[in-house]
């Protein structure tokens, strides 16, 4: 039974912006399902705000809309395409939740759309808690197995407090229906905190509904991915054991594949429960992934929840596996049968077929609690990592190993030198899951720890710690050892050792090893991933390496790119880079090389098998590359290896590679350093007559003073050697940067604190281009919409720059070609300016592919990435623009006038932290980057684009209402206008009493409300806290006072973030919102997919 | 828990397949010598069942999951009696079970019950040697003084291979022995031992059949002594072609039209009861995993394989033959190997997979209810006539 026939056409809705529990996977799954189903002969309509995404090129959909995943929006795109079906289970819960909210408002009805993938009852029964409780009941009555926690639901914090009486006490697990990745759940041990991670539950949950749960605590935790079709044939695609016991949410925890510590029976008692629970949900035509507990002390089996849909799980399965979950999904929501479906990999055998494993596969998360200082970073049920690294190995010893140095951050694998510390401190210290636990578990176990104890205060599983037991082993017998003899040696490598380990446990230098590990022979071989253990042949080269004995890599003819990824996603190194390495895969195929893809993170595209000719799922670091690279010179010509696109992991490997004699292309290591180093890049602005903002660098505080003194405050300080703008600060004035140096400890003579001049009301522009030695490229200006000073990756900008005029586009093309030219680029760079008064500073130069790649490549329909990795390589701008890969004439520094606006929005993970009190974390941009994730909005003027991006990052832009404004008293000169404009717009002000009264004095009536400090009036009168906890506010403008009145704007923010109310917190942005407010007034907000954009802007340009 | 010291038992160990390939790695259970057909399975778990299988009875089973022993050995999940596996290779063997129900670690099971084996060795490229050459006699030699390579593929070369070997009586009761109906008790069934697992009675005694296990050897009156309402033939190892007598006993069940259903050899044997003939596939099927097909259903179960013969039946057409018409009612999806047969006119099936299930997933284990209504339709024609 082939597909439908009845559908031509299919809308599937994306996951919108990356935030924390809803990432990179999102866009490896949807862009899977866009191009199976177009491969079906089905028109696909796409919307997805996020213009980071794979999904989001033209060429994946017949109809990209770059729009907000509202109901509003998505009903918009539905009138105008009037698709017959709607797959909403492959954007995780953004998607799910948009598609319940048509369905409930009749929307789909309406026009006629099917459901497909998973039908609203299956969605209702699989997320609602107390229905599914129903279910895992009926499974229990019908097989005998599986139950749910002993729960109460309530609505009311009365309900959550007679609740804990049912349940029997404390502890108890409070989790709110209806949030992605575990928003707003997590365990009271008392009243005080039960009350709080109730009502902020309650407020979270949008059908104002908590779950209180019995704790099972320490227990195992397991989870299947399965799949079902319309004739009711399930496949279990993969099982995944959580090496953290319960109490740490699985996207937190480290994960292992397949489970390890079942017996068959217990196995497939979760694998009945499994198929009985999607039977019993109904989701018929998809996959689900569902959780479950086991108590270790006598198998007793929890299940805890299920998703109906394409979930991170699964896109952990699929790459753990080879099996592509969501493509299969695809597949079976337009009527396939899994029998029907042949697996990719072996290409004789069924997706009924299902797959087993001769490896292990070894997951691990990447916090960031660096960028949030105040954020309590014990680990618990709500999701708090940005990213992870996947690694697989021939034993658990040696994946384990390559994901903890696939994480590639400091402390990240596992040391053996030092004193590891008090054995009973660090125990009790293990006690609480963290960001790096392991590693004090390790220490404790160097410390003596038994294997008994190091259970008794984590609970992770006996096997497990005998695991960790056994690598401690190793590096005892590598530190006894006489010499290096190769057996031992072999053997280190074969539990995932680093030739960086060895060498600090030898006191060697990691590149001894290595010569000595070559020496004697012992290298990695590679195999395949190929879903069925060997059995039959793989036809597709998925490789990951292991020390063993049989190499897989086979020859080839072609001359082969390798391309290195970025890694573990992280704030500020996130899914763009993936997208230009995989544009670049896309290009240099099209160009005729075999492209090879390296990377270890499982969520994204360039780590799907499709995605280039041969994939290593591989630690970026350079030992690891340098194998692969050596691996591939035996299997035929390398043409070279780009480091440009992935950000800074790879780009920090290639003056390494080059010194080992790989050949680098694109802009040589020294170029990169030219633009990095202060001094080298000061010669080449010199030289090219540029300025840049006075500076100065200090390793005291003495000289800090000076150097400040000098330029004048405020002044940017920052340590050097740092990425995203870590520990980057504005100061305003001595005492504060007295305090500054005081708290950073990393500054050393060798590493001083370089002091900037800061450009007060600057306006910060950026630029992508592409240089191919003669030629420039301007790719793109963007303006920022906040002042010089926040980070770029965390402020909104516009593209084309909406006040800059044609001779500051000429200035800034002189600007970047010069410094192109100076510091030697082929290929790609982002070059910041900051245009204050009249002059134009040089901020910083990045050779390399920017954050905004992906943005400017979808604002100016020109694919940056790809033209750049052909440059790489030797192509030139002009035959480029011959071949057609670039505009024939003209750049992204001429759009026409009536080319679109574009305005990028930074999405930010506020609502996620919490300090250890459980209070919120303060959310004022800064010069250090913070978002996860940012929204494009697309349209033919200013207003309508900004206001757009705000609906896809934050919620619509409010209309009418009540705006709150408290502003700094630098800002209360700027704020008059636009406050004018918003009360023409209809809005009633309300201001705290000092702006209050600047308002009145510029013939504004502001109601004056009550500051948080002063608590509230003699008459009841709310503060302004209150009144936005009450949704009372409909818009908050709140700049932050510098130093003083910081509190009360702290309280107000949270709140704000807490209530989900549009909270301005720079007056640039509150000008812009303006602008959006009243086009959004004015009259109605179409949609326009990106091939009409771009249709309308080839037509210009032509 | 204690922690033993890694390679304090670096006890050498050589494993030689006929065709010359040679992997070297360290001794793992007993310390000695061992021959068999090496054969590779694909189950993630189970491998307590996989030892206690007897079809594995002569094989030397090769892991292709890396990690085994984790949950160390119970009493519960074993399938017969006693480990049948003649050898075991493993990549890494667990040095502490973790289990709640776990009572003593595999390694020492399998020095217990001197079974041989071999840990450390590149297995996937011994499983991919398998399937490129197929099945093929292999050798386990472990300890600190070996023979040189050439001695011991000398011996590997001389044991006996598995095409031709008639071992069903090797692993079979020797006694006839009842498993007791649980519940009510609804039905008899002779069930002739070729090699039967523990589950599969266990599956019937759920469905209130008293079973009577007969010896491989058992004639049709001992069948026929026990009055049975149903007759079924196990699974076991060896070559098909060499069960004359389990295919003689069987054409007179079907002579006389008791319900019969046999599983993995027992299908076998109703191919070749039924005058199709039998082959050694290139290397088997071992594993959790196999899509099957029921054909007269359409649907697809996930089913646990372990055989390494298969029947040779027409897929697209029904076929005559002394008891009527009969047809190939299961296909395996990835290799379109005959996985069942059913007669058409007579209550007789088989398939060649595992509803049991010990290890592997539950899908098939309707099959168990298809035999209990082939004996609910009999007994109400019984009744009727």
């Amino acid at each position: 039974m082939p597909k439908r026939s009845d559908i031509q056409s299919v809308l599937v809705i994306g996951s919108g912006p990356i935030v924390i529990g809803q990432a990179a996977e999102f866009d490896y799954s949807g862009t899977q399902a866009c191009r199976i189903l177009r491969a079906e002969g089905l028109r696909v309509i796409l919307v997805n705000s996020n213009p980071a995404t794979i999904m989001t090129d033209p060429e994946i959909a017949d109809a990209t809309y770059v729009e907000p995943i509202t109901p509003d929006f998505v009903e918009k795109i539905i009138a105008k395409e009037r698709p017959d079906a709607l797959l909403p289970t492959l954007g995780g819960q953004t998607a799910l939740n948009t598609a319940i909210s048509l369905h409930e408002a009749g929307t789909l009805e309406k026009y006629g759309v099917e459901l497909i993938g998973a039908n609203v009852e299956a969605i209702n029964k699989g997320e609602d808690r107390d229905l599914f409780k129903g279910v895992v009941e009926a499974v229990r009555q019908k097989i005998g197995y599986g139950e749910s926690a002993r729960s109460v639901i309530c609505h009311s914090m009365d309900d959550v407090i007679q609740g804990v009486e049912t349940l029997g006490g404390y502890p108890v697990v409070v989790r709110p229906s209806f949030t992605m990745g575990g928003a707003g759940s997590g365990f009271a041990h008392d009243e005080e905190e039960l009350r709080r991670i109730a009502g902020q539950g309650l407020t979270l949950s949008p059908t104002t509904e908590v779950l209180l749960e019995e704790s099972i605590l320490g227990w195992k935790e397991y989870e299947l991915e399965l799949m079902r079709d319309k004739n009711d044939n399930v496949v279990v695609v993969c099982s995944i054991e959580n090496f953290d016991p319960m109490g740490v949410h699985t996207g937190d925890s480290i994960t292992v594949a397949p489970a390890m510590t079942l017996t068959d029976r217990e196995y497939q008692v979760l694998r009945d429960v499994g198929i009985a629970i999607i039977r019993e949900v109904g989701v018929d035509t998809g996959g689900c992934n569902i959780q479950f507990a086991i108590d270790p002390v006598d198998g007793r089996v929890i299940v805890i929840e299920m998703n109906p849909r394409v979930s991170r799980s699964s896109a952990l399965a699929s790459k753990a596996t080879g099996f592509p979950i969501a493509k299969i999904a695809a597949k079976l929501a337009v009527g396939y049968t899994l029998d029907e479906i042949p697996n990719d990999i072996t290409r004789e055998t069924p997706a009924s077929f299902e797959p087993t494993l001769d490896y292990v596969v070894v997951k691990a998360p990447r916090f960031a609690f660096e960028k949030f200082p105040q954020a309590d970073s014990t680990l618990t049920t709500t999701m708090k990592s940005v990213g992870e690294a996947m690694a697989i190995g021939r034993n658990f010893t040696e994946a384990f190993q390559k994901a903890l140095r696939s994480l590639e951050k400091k402390g990240s694998q596992f040391t053996f030198v030092g004193e590891p510390g008090d054995k009973t401190q660090l125990l009790e210290e293990a006690v609480r899951p963290t960001d790096g636990r392991i590693n004090t578990v390790m220490q404790a176990i160097r410390a003596g720890a038994t294997q008994e104890e190091v259970f008794e205060y984590t609970k992770i599983d006996p096997w497990f710690v005998d695991q960790l037991f056994l690598i401690k082993e190793i590096a005892d017998e590598l530190a006894a050892a006489d010499k290096l003899d190769p057996e031992l040696l072999a053997e280190a490598k074969r539990h995932g050792f680093s030739d960086q380990q060895i060498g600090e446990i030898r006191g060697l230098r990691e590149d001894v090893v290595r010569e000595v590990r070559h020496a004697l022979g012992i290298r990695p071989v590679y195999k395949t991933v190929d879903t069925c253990a060997a059995e039959f042949a793989a036809k597709t080269p998925y490789f990951y390496s292991s020390y063993d004995e049989e190499n897989e890599v086979a020859p080839r003819e072609k001359p082969a790119v390798i391309i290195l990824g970025s890694g573990p996603n992280r704030i500020g190194q996130g899914i763009e880079f993936d997208y230009s390495c995989v544009h670049a895969s896309f290009a240099l195929s099209d160009a005729g090389y075999e492209t090879v893809m390296v990377n270890c993170n499982p969520e994204t595209v360039s780590t799907d098998y499709d995605t280039s000719d041969r994939l290593y799922f591989e630690p970026l670091t350079l030992e690891d590359v340098l194998e692969i690279v050596h691996a591939e010179s035996l299997a035929g010509p390398i043409a070279g290896v780009i480091v440009q696109l992935g950000g800074q992991t790879p780009l920090g490997l290639a003056q390494a590679l080059k010194d080992n004699g790989v050949p680098v292309v694109g802009t040589p290591p020294e170029a990169i350093h030219a633009a990095e180093d202060r001094g080298a890049f000061g010669q080449v602005l010199a030289e090219a007559g540029l300025p840049a903002p006075k500076h100065g660098t200090a390793t005291t505080f003495v000289g800090a003073k000076a150097i400040a003194d000098e330029i004048g405050y405020p002044v940017l300080v920052r340590p050097s050697y740092v990425l995203g703008g870590r520990g980057m600060e504005i100061v305003y004035d001595e005492t504060r940067l007295e305090s500054y140096i005081a708290e950073s400890t990393e500054i050393s003579p060798s590493r001083p604190v370089l002091v900037d001049r800061f450009l007060d009301d600057a306006i910060e522009i950026d630029v992508d281009a592409l240089y191919d030695g003669h030629e420039l490229y301007l790719g793109g200006v963007m303006e920022h919409i906040e002042e010089a000073g926040i980070h770029s990756g965390d402020s909104a900008c516009a593209l084309p720059p909406i006040t800059l005029g044609g001779f500051d586009i000429k200035r800034l093309r002189a600007s970047t070609e010069a410094i192109a030219k100076g510091v030697g680029v082929r290929g790609l760079i982002n070059i910041q300016f900051a245009m204050a008064g009249d002059i134009l500073y040089v901020l910083e130069a990045n050779p390399r592919a920017s954050r905004t790649v992906p943005f400017t490549s979808k604002a100016t329909a020109v694919p940056l990435a790809k033209a750049a990795a052909r440059i790489s390589l030797g192509a030139t701008v002009a035959e480029l623009r011959a071949e057609g890969l670039l505009p024939a004439h003209g750049d992204g520094g001429e759009l026409p006038l009536d080319a679109p606006i574009s305005v990028k929005e930074a999405v930010m993970p506020w609502s996620r932290f919490r300090d250890i009190h459980g209070r919120g974390v303060d959310t004022v941009l800064g010069p250090e980057m913070r978002s996860t994730g940012e929204v494009m909005g697309i349209d033919s003027v200013f207003g309508t684009a900004y206001a757009k991006s705000q609906a896809g990052a934050y919620g619509p832009l409010p209309t009418k209402g009540r705006a709150f404004i408290s502003v700094a008293n630098r800002d209360k000169r700027s704020m008059i206008f636009p406050a004018r404009e918003l009360v023409a717009h209809g809005f009633e002000l309300l201001a705290t009493s000092g702006t209050a009264e600047v308002l009145k004095r510029n013939g504004l009536n502001a109601t004056v409300v009550r500051k948080q400090s002063e608590g509230i009036g003699p008459n009841g009168e709310k503060t302004i806290v209150q009144l936005i906890h009450d949704g009372e506010v409909d818009l908050i403008v709140n700049t932050p006072y510098g130093t003083g009145g910081r509190l009360d704007g702290y309280e107000i923010r949270t709140a704000a973030v807490a209530r989900s109310v549009p909270c301005l917190t720079t007056v640039q942005a509150l000008a812009a919102a303006v602008q959006g407010i009243d086009a959004l007034n004015h009259g109605d907000v179409g949609v326009r997919s990106l091939q009409e954009h771009a249709q309308h802007l080839t037509a210009a340009r032509d | 828990m204690t922690t033993s010291t890694r390679g304090a038992d670096k006890v050498p160990a050589v494993l030689v397949l006929e065709d010359g390939r040679i992997f070297r790695g360290r001794a793992y259970g007993s310390v000695g010598v061992t021959f068999g057909e090496a054969v590779f399975s694909t189950g993630m778990t189970g491998y307590q069942e996989t030892l206690t299988d007897p079809s594995y009875h002569r094989q030397v089973v090769v892991m292709t999951a890396p990690h085994v022993g984790n949950t160390g050995v119970n009493d519960e999940d074993p399938e017969s009696s006693r480990i049948w596996v003649a050898g075991y290779v493993v990549r890494d063997p667990a040095r502490v079970p973790s289990n709640w129900r776990s009572r003593r670690s595999l390694d020492e099971e399998l020095r217990n019950q001197g079974v041989v084996g071999i840990s450390g060795i590149d297995t996937r490229a011994l499983t991919r040697h398998l399937r490129e050459r197929g099945a093929m006699r292999v050798g386990i030699f472990s300890g600190n003084a070996l023979p040189d390579d050439g001695t011991m593929l000398a011996e590997v070369r001389q044991a006996p291979e598995m095409t031709g070997a008639d071992l069903s009586a090797e692993v079979a009761t020797k006694e006839t022995y009842v498993v007791p109906a649980i519940g009510e008790k609804k039905y008899t069934v002779a069930a002739v031992d070729l090699g039967i697992k523990g589950m599969t009675p266990h599956r019937m005694a759920e469905r209130g059949i008293e079973v009577h296990v007969l010896p491989a050897t058992a004639t049709v009156e001992d069948v026929y002594a026990v009055q049975p309402d149903g007759v079924f033939f196990s699974n076991g190892p060896g070559d098909p072609a060499t069960a004359d007598h389990p295919v003689a006993v069987m054409q007179a069940v079907l002579e006389r039209g008791t319900p019969l259903f046999g599983i993995c050899f027992g299908n076998q044997i109703l191919g070749r009861a039924l005058g199709f003939g039998t082959y050694k596939l290139k290397y088997g099927h071992r594993g959790i995993n196999q899509p099957v097909q029921d054909r007269t259903t359409g649907k697809v179960e996930v089913t646990a394989h372990n055989h390494g013969f298969a029947v040779d039946a027409p897929l697209d057409k029904v076929s005559e033959t002394p008891y009527g018409r009969a047809e190939v009612s299961h296909v395996c999806l990835n290799d379109q190997v005959v996985e069942g047969l059913q007669l058409l006119d007579r209550p007789a099936f088989s398939v060649q997979y595992h509803p049991e299930a010990a290890a592997g997933p539950h899908d098939a284990a309707y099959l168990f209810d298809r035999f209990t209504s082939l004996m609910d339709t009999v007994l109400m024609e019984g009744q009727r006539a």
